[in-house]
């Protein structure tokens, strides 16, 4: 429904967006015993790093290849190889992903040819799965950047196998949170099916304590279950973002695939459920059949506070589609959309327009509007505009608990909605004495029955405390 | 890398006011400081990184980042440097190029971008910061600046420090560089004093100059310029009339210190604010070279009374906290500058050190060290976390100080654990901040959440492990 806009400026400020490679090293944090690499300057990695400490609060397991300036030039190989055997020899992963960023990709790096070489001359890799995937900085945004490295994983790690009828395989979105990923296995498993989820930050990024120091990811899908996606009897994906590893799966191992654009939302959860009870040829069962009662409860309180309410909103596409949805489904209206890159995702969206910019833009279509709602960096816009701040997406860095927020089925729904109600009470405005003077023509009126009456009159504070009362 | 970026950088690794520097042969000082890094086992920040850093806190220019959206989109406003003015340096600003920018060449887009926030925000100055990808295809950000600056009449500076030139601490060079080169000496200050002084290499982190400059007006010293914490672009180009320089962090940008030595004859040195006697040395060493530059003698006296009032109520308000925390073991991890400037008040306060890292520490930091605390301390040059969770686990230290990114390793050790690096809340500068500090030694130790989270588990320890850990441990 909305239209695309394109922020016509030079200068992006105060940008929404994230990078590509950032995207593609929460996929790989989403797999078990795994490293991710950077294929870049160690300036690349370390950004990123601290970025997904602020927003995850845990140890980040994430390598770099360390280029200068001559092996730019002259080509990354010889630090690709010694970051593969570095990494081998000391955290001994079984699973090695990499992903380029911009300044690799501006060279040419043929990462593909690099590493069919380095099978050939490290034989100690041997047990080590690598999986490469071309992230450029200067294209796209977090979102492509996990779509692509799903894919890579698909593509690299999945082979057919003979189906099985209870196993399905989801395909999360990158929005999603480890207790949204908990919520939807938990979803899947009671109706007696086995899901595999690829990746899955809910093993690895979920803020447990493990019993012992690891220099990899602590959980997460494992290789032996990513091989067997290939035996699922069906791929559900979450997101539009999806989509490609989906196509992936059904092109390798011939899987039937449903693409959820979102699952926050009270419809496209019943959607999901009947997907289950078909699958299982089981019942929706009581326990969801009661959320469902209770969440319709949840929007019947929570809609007075969200209905006709004005939301300037920034986000990358599938986030600003979940959200802005629900949002509109709780009566409010999207004045001004932000987004970072194209998507079919934003077809969908009830908005008028979306615009391709920065957090620069949201501020500025925010002026008159009651709600913000985009990520960490927002705090700077809604200090200023005096506005309440609705903290989702990447990265959300001044608040605790990001991985235990649930915005997906019936009861993150729910959670989410509760969230956007008691932001906007705290933020109900209170009236006081003097918020509804008489205009002048009134003023001139009353003042003109007698001249000495008139003196009194003119002083508003006589007659104000009355209707004040009468308001409260 | 075009010559005069190589130029440079050969420049920055001739550093006079360096001991270690100085003893090298010059085939030696060419290839510089920099310890190559390992593919694979590499951490830390790259040159623009600490460009960045090192001159982000001038706060009332606009810092414009000419590259992909990683370089600024994934670091923009991450420190809390403080201001007590202008916010716009905490706004993030980036030509955020695309594909077709590397075809094509960025330049034409750096160009709008800087009539854009010329035109939108007017500040004073405009910084151009160089990143990888730029640099690679060619774009020449120094003809860029200098066609803008004639175009619109207003200082832009470019930041030549991409990524690949080297880690964050040449960065920090560069960007000081660029101080030198564009900025420094470009103007005159309104008046002069024979009290004026500029601090440079301190940051305003969380506020913490503000612990420290009541000290400095107290005693009528004027801060001409802080390079760069709550800096502002007028006060820094005019900072080549300050009397004395002091340097605050040893190695990020003594290239300015030396060099406003040669250019202007502004004498400098190195002090630290962190610790009480170090305080005391900084505000006297202040005074001294003050006197010596023609301020009144009376200024060695009044310095001398201040400490004393000073440092008795610092030591103090940390006798109090003597009692509960003799004995207790800190572990600092703290990259190594800062180390040996607190561990003289955290023993006042009855810590013992067990163990320092020097990582970033020169030769002169670990003599130091040695001295306070003896030849039996623990000095290493990198742990690895695997390491510091054993050390932290087996109970051989009470609670580590370290920067945030080892702080899980301490956290799943479920060991106390102290941020006292650039991403912390609290301020520990001057005889305030040593206080606060051992102030939150104590709440972090003394908080009854540690004996919570060691209960195990009633139906046995493991109760918590997810089986993805055993398989790991098999392999």
């Amino acid at each position: 429904m909305a239209s695309v806009i394109d922020s016509k400026k030079a200068c992006a400020v105060n940008p929404l967006k994230m990078s590509q490679p950032l995207g593609a090293t929460l996929a790989f944090l989403g797999l078990d015993a795994c490293m991710p690499v950077m294929h870049g300057s160690q300036g690349c990695t370390s950004f990123g790093l601290v970025l997904m400490v602020r927003h995850f609060k845990e140890a980040i397991p994430l390598q770099t290849t360390a280029m200068n300036e001559v092996t730019s030039i002259l080509g990354g190989y010889d630090n690709l190889e010694a970051a593969l055997v570095n990494i081998r020899n000391r955290a001994a992963p079984k699973i090695i992903a990499i992903c380029s960023t911009g300044l690799t990709e501006t060279k040419g790096d043929d990462v593909d040819g690099y590493l069919v070489t380095v099978r050939k001359r490290k034989p100690e890799l041997a047990d080590t799965e690598i999986v490469y995937v071309s992230t450029p900085d200067y294209v796209g945004g977090f979102e492509d950047g996990y779509q692509h490295a799903v894919t890579a994983i698909v593509r690299t790690l999945v082979k057919p196998q003979p189906v099985k009828a209870d196993q399905i395989t989801l395909l999360p979105a990158s929005y999603l949170s480890p207790a949204d990923i908990d919520e939807l296995r938990e979803i899947i498993e009671t109706f007696g099916l086995s899901v595999i989820v690829l990746p899955d930050i809910s093993g690895s990024l979920d803020g447990h304590i493990p019993p012992d120091w690891r220099g990899t990811t602590l959980g997460g899908t494992t290789l032996a279950q990513i091989r067997a996606a290939g035996a699922s009897a069906c791929t559900l994906g979450v997101g539009e973002q999806t989509r490609e590893a989906a196509q992936a799966l059904q092109e390798i191992s011939g899987t039937p695939m449903e693409i959820f654009e979102r699952l926050t939302g009270l419809e496209v959860n019943d959607r999901l459920l009947q997907k289950l009870a078909h699958i299982s040829g089981k019942p929706v069962p009581a326990k969801y059949r009661r959320q469902r009662s209770q969440l319709l409860d949840a929007m019947l309180d929570s809609h007075f506070y969200t209905g006709c309410i004005k939301v300037a909103i920034a986000a990358e596409p599938d986030l600003l589609l979940a959200v802005g949805c629900l949002l509109t489904d709780m009566g409010a209206k999207l004045t001004c959309c932000v987004s970072t890159t194209k998507s079919t995702s934003h077809a969908l969206l009830p908005a008028g327009q979306v615009i391709l910019g920065d957090l620069e833009d949201l501020e500025h279509g925010a002026a008159d509007c009651d709600l913000l709602v985009t990520h960490s960096q927002g705090r700077q816009a809604a200090q200023r505009l005096n506005k309440p701040l609705l903290r989702i997406g990447f990265p959300v860095f001044d608040r605790i608990g990001n991985a235990h927020r649930r915005m997906v089925g019936y009861s993150g729904t729910m959670d989410l909605i509760f969230e956007v109600s008691n932001l906007m009470l705290d933020h109900v405005e209170h009236h006081h004495l003097g918020d509804w003077p008489l205009t002048s023509e009134a003023l001139q009126a009353a003042r003109s029955m007698t001249a000495s009456v008139s003196q009194n009159i003119s002083e508003p504070g006589l007659f104000e405390p009355r209707l004040a009362d009468a308001s409260a | 890398m075009s010559a005069s970026l190589k130029a440079r950088i050969a420049d920055v690794f001739d550093e006079p006011g360096c001991d270690i520097n100085q003893g090298k042969s010059d085939k030696d000082r060419k290839k510089g400081c920099t310890k190559q890094l390992l593919p694979g086992a590499a951490a830390g920040g790259c040159a623009f990184d600490g460009a960045k850093i090192a001159l982000q806190p001038i706060a009332d220019v606009v810092h414009l980042v000419h590259g992909p959206i990683a370089c600024e989109g994934n670091s923009w406003d991450n420190r809390h440097s403080a201001s007590s003015g202008s916010q716009i340096y905490r706004t993030g600003f980036t030509t955020d190029i695309n594909e077709l920018d590397v075809i094509y060449g960025g330049e034409k887009r750096l160009f709008k971008s800087i009539r854009e926030v010329l035109d939108k925000y007017d500040p004073p100055a405009v910084f151009v910061y160089q990143t990888c990808v730029t640099a690679l295809v060619g774009d020449d950000i120094e003809a860029v600046c200098k066609r803008a600056t004639e175009k619109f009449g207003k200082p832009i500076i470019p930041i030549n420090a991409p990524g690949f030139a080297g880690p964050k601490n040449l960065g920090n060079k560069l960007g000081a560089e660029a101080l030198l080169d564009y900025v420094i000496g470009t103007l005159e200050p309104e008046f002069t004093t024979s009290y004026d002084i500029n601090i440079i290499g301190e940051y305003n982190l969380v506020g913490e100059l503000w612990q420290v400059k009541p000290l400095l007006d107290a005693l009528g010293i004027r801060i001409l310029a802080t390079i760069a914490g709550d800096g502002r672009y007028n006060d820094i180009a005019s900072a080549h009339r300050a009397k004395v320089n002091m340097m605050v962090c040893s190695k990020s940008m003594i290239n300015i210190a030396t060099k406003m030595q040669q250019r202007w004859g502004i004498p400098y040195f190195e002090g630290s604010f962190y610790g009480i006697g170090d305080m005391s040395d900084s505000l006297r060493q202040i005074a001294k070279l003050l006197v010596q530059q023609g301020a009144p003698t009376d200024l060695l006296g009044r310095t001398e009374r201040l400490i004393e009032v000073e440092e008795a109520r610092a030591y103090k308000r940390i006798e109090q906290f003597k009692e509960r925390l003799t004995g207790k073991r800190v572990l600092l991890y703290t990259g190594g500058v800062k180390s040996w400037s607190i561990v003289a008040a955290l023993q006042e306060a009855g810590l013992v050190i067990v163990g320092t890292s020097v990582k970033k520490s020169t030769q002169n930091d670990r003599e130091k060290i040695k001295e306070l605390m003896g030849d039996d301390v623990h000095m290493f040059d990198n742990m690895t976390p695997r390491e510091m969770y054993a050390m932290l686990r087996d109970a051989r230290a009470d609670i580590m100080l370290s920067g945030g990114r080892t702080q899980f390793v301490a956290l799943k050790a479920r060991m106390p654990w102290l941020d006292i690096n650039q991403e912390r809340y609290h301020p520990y500068g001057g005889y305030e901040g040593i206080v606060a500090l051992v102030r939150e030694i104590d709440r972090a130790i003394a908080n009854p959440v540690w004996q919570q989270v060691r209960i195990p588990a009633p139906w046995g320890d493991d109760g918590e492990t997810l089986g993805a850990v055993s398989a790991a441990v098999s392999a």
